[in-house]
């Protein structure tokens, strides 16, 4: 389908878990119902931001690194094919194995196919958005392959039989009490006289996953950073599962989105700089692991990176949007928007939640992949992740670029006006004269025969109903300010309401 | 066509409007200008808020108080190549029954390691203001998975190899060696976002910082 023989071709789009199956409107309203739910995720947002702002304010260069991390990502997604080549080539030499993924079913594949190679059928993992995006735990239980999560919060969350709802605290919509139930429940030997103490629930943890971590021989992690001019790997993490995945099994295999490289050892500095501080409000992460290839006598021996395409390239294919690709996952803006903070992660259906996901998303998929149109209007546009973002996403001018994008996409379907389209002439009739706005305003009455008793209009008809799904409003007044106006200034007449005493005339 | 092909084929034609690669700024700090002492004091308040324990010593008293800490330890392993006399210290000959060595030539099995209470260590270069050891896997601090699996990790910093930031300590390493960055014990904010000092690495850390 996409021949490279100098002939454009057209975008190929992502697939997993990539896609919100109803619309967001709709998830938020349900989510919006869970008090616990947003009780807990304004707890966390509100924390790990006020601790982000004071880490941030403690770098007086903190500004400069954000334009250097984000030139430095312009620059990788500018020169991607170059550097996918380089990388290859020095994680090759380094004995790596590469494999290329167009999509999740075929990364899926690929690593179900690796650990089969071993014999295993038990394998460790590091938590890791691009396995959860591809659903690769899924398949790997359809194929007979126990994948163990060790990461405390998806481990809370594997063992719930959940989702994740948050990109770094995975489990933050589970209160201490919820998670001991489903550590007793769930997790083979468990301490009946378990306590909600998180220290003690930690501990349950350790004990639960140390013999795993000593007797795997198979890990499965993915990777914050890639390094083109050596061939190296980054696993950024706290609790030292990563560092117990990467060392401890013979086998390796790391999945990966082709736009985590960077160009080299320089780089770094910048981004282990911005990525500890915007992520957990740290100045550091407590453990980061960098390999570059096999290293005899230390670590795995057997070492495989699948690149993943799966819409990767579509993405970067949208001019507008393609800087979404430059996103380090530190989930800052979702701790700062408005709108994650109330309807949390769940709602955004796709792996990737909150604005980043509200733009990566469709941009991966298309915007007119299942319900993933809704996802550019879950923002009020405010630009509090702009401002948040290590990197500088104009998150807010992609979205409005993916409103228009959904908006042409409909046009093109359909040739008979839209609701919108109708509505639109409507107002604009009616708002070139004030005449004309005198004769609708006629109709408020109707509006609080509408609204009944308790004055409120919990449902609007036609495309109006979105704006009253998650809100009432409040009935229209009995009059309308003009008529009002007029009234008081002694102007009984209703056609005075159009030309008070200081108007020069109609104003459209 | 192969994967590959097909992938990289797919992104020349994304980026077929031809984008340029901007010059970088890089116009943040490369090095902090702080003095010994300061880098010093600076590097303990960091590891302190980790909540590690450190100790400043002089280069001299540095077996003193590696024998002090591993007073509890029923055995514990050391890299081939850790300093000459660093262990010399503690007691000849509980000292010498304790002990295990360690090297990729013959590294210790993982259920043995297991069973080791500590782990003493060199160290590669660590960060001041970030509170960060860096290990590169150099004799001195040897496989990655002895400074993993026991639960205390005795690591030494030389006042030398403090750097004042980021970008300064990474100038100053390999990144083709097996790196580990570690800034305090393993920790946890997963529950209610709590923080749990030790979970899957060693629980305990203590930094000796040599004069
Ligand atoms: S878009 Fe920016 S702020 Fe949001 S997760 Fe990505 S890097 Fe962080």
């Amino acid at each position: 389908m996409s021949t490279f023989l100098g002939m454009p071709s057209l975008p190929v789009f992502g697939t997993g878990n990539l896609h919100a199956s109803e619309s967001f409107p709709k998830a938020a309203h349900r989510e919006l119902g869970n008090a616990q739910l947003r009780a807990n995720l304004g707890h966390a947002t509100h924390t790990i931001r006020d601790k982000r702002l004071k880490v941030v304010a403690e770098l007086p260069d903190w500004e400069q690194l954000r334009d250097a991390g984000s030139a430095i990502k312009e620059s990788v997604m500018a020169r991607l094919p170059e550097l996918l080549e380089q990388f290859e080539e020095n994680f090759t030499a380094r004995g790596g194995v590469i494999h290329w993924a167009r999509d999740a079913e075929e990364a899926n594949g690929i690593v179900a196919g690796l650990i089969r190679d071993t014999g295993e059928t038990e394998v460790v993992k590091v938590k890791s958005m691009a396995t959860q995006e591809i659903g690769l735990n899924e398949y790997l239980e359809e194929q007979g392959i126990a994948a163990f999560e060790t990461d405390l919060a998806e481990l809370i969350v594997q063992l719930d039989h959940d989702k994740p709802s948050h990109i770094l605290v995975p489990a933050i919509h589970k209160n201490r009490t919820e998670i001991r139930d489903i550590f007793l429940r769930e997790m083979p030997g468990a301490d009946p006289h378990l306590t909600d103490d998180p220290a003690v629930l930690a501990m349950a943890a350790r004990a639960h996953l140390r013999r795993k971590f000593l007797t795997a021989k198979v890990a499965v992690s993915g990777a914050n950073f890639a390094l083109a001019d050596s061939g190296t790997l980054a696993v950024v993490e706290s609790e030292g599962n990563g560092r117990m995945c990467l060392t401890l099994p013979e086998t390796l295999i790391t999945v990966m989105g082709v736009e985590k490289l960077l160009p080299g050892w320089q780089d770094l500095e910048v981004f282990m700089q911005l990525l500890p501080r915007s992520s957990t409000g740290e100045r550091m992460n407590p453990y980061t692991s960098l390999w570059t290839g096999v290293t005899k006598g230390d670590g795995p021996q057997d070492m495989h990176l699948v690149l993943l395409d799966n819409g990767r390239s579509a993405a970067l294919a949208d001019e507008m949007g393609r800087s979404a690709l430059h996103c380090i996952r530190c989930s800052a803006c979702m701790n700062v928007c408005p709108v994650y903070e109330r309807t949390g992660g769940h709602a955004y259906g796709s792996t990737y939640p909150g604005p980043i996901g509200a733009i990566l998303s469709p941009l991966m998929t298309g915007i007119e992949a299942e319900e993933n149109n809704s996802l550019p209007y879950a923002s009020s546009l405010c630009g509090a992740c702009y401002d948040a973002c290590p990197v500088k996403i104009n998150i807010p001018d992609i979205l409005v670029h993916l409103r228009s994008v959904d908006v042409d996409s409909k046009r093109g379907k359909k040739k008979i006006p839209t609701q919108m389209d109708v509505g639109m002439k409507a107002a604009s009739w009616a708002l070139s004269s004030g005449k004309r706005l005198g004769l609708v305003e006629k109709g408020l009455p109707i509006g609080r025969l509408a609204a009944g008793r308790d004055r409120k209009i919990t449902k609007l008809p036609g495309i109006a109903g979105g704006w009253t799904q998650s809100r009432d409003i409040p009935a229209p007044p009995a009059e309308s300010f003009r008529t009002w106006w007029a009234k008081e200034h002694q102007r009984p007449e209703i056609e005075g309401a159009r030309k008070p005493p200081q108007d020069k005339g109609d104003q459209a | 066509m192969s994967a590959r092909d097909d992938i990289l084929g797919r992104i020349r034609s994304a980026l077929r409007d031809g984008p340029e690669a901007p010059q970088i700024p890089r116009k943040y700090r490369a090095t902090s200008g702080l003095d010994q002492a300061a880098l010093i004091e600076l590097l303990v308040d960091r590891l302190i808020d980790y909540k590690a324990h450190v100790s400043v010593v002089d280069a001299v008293e540095v077996p003193t108080r590696i024998a002090e800490l591993l007073a509890d330890a029923k055995c514990y392993v050391v890299p081939t190549g850790l300093d000459a006399g660093w262990l010399a210290g503690l007691d000849h000959e509980t000292g010498d029954r304790r002990r295990r060595l360690d090297s990729p030539a013959a590294p210790l099995p993982v259920a043995e390691l297991d069973g080791i209470d500590a782990v003493v260590t060199g160290s590669a270069v660590a960060v001041a203001e970030t509170g960060t050891i860096i290990l590169d896997g150099s004799p001195n601090q040897g496989r990655r998975a002895i400074s993993l699996v026991p639960d205390h990790h005795i690591c030494v910093v030389k006042a030398a190899d403090i750097a004042g930031i980021l970008p300064d300590a990474l100038r100053r390493i390999n990144g083709t060696r097996p790196l580990t960055m570690i800034s305090g014990p393993s920790a946890t904010s997963d529950i209610e976002l709590e923080r749990v000092e030790g979970v899957h690495g060693p629980r305990k850390l203590d930094v000796i910082i040599a004069r």
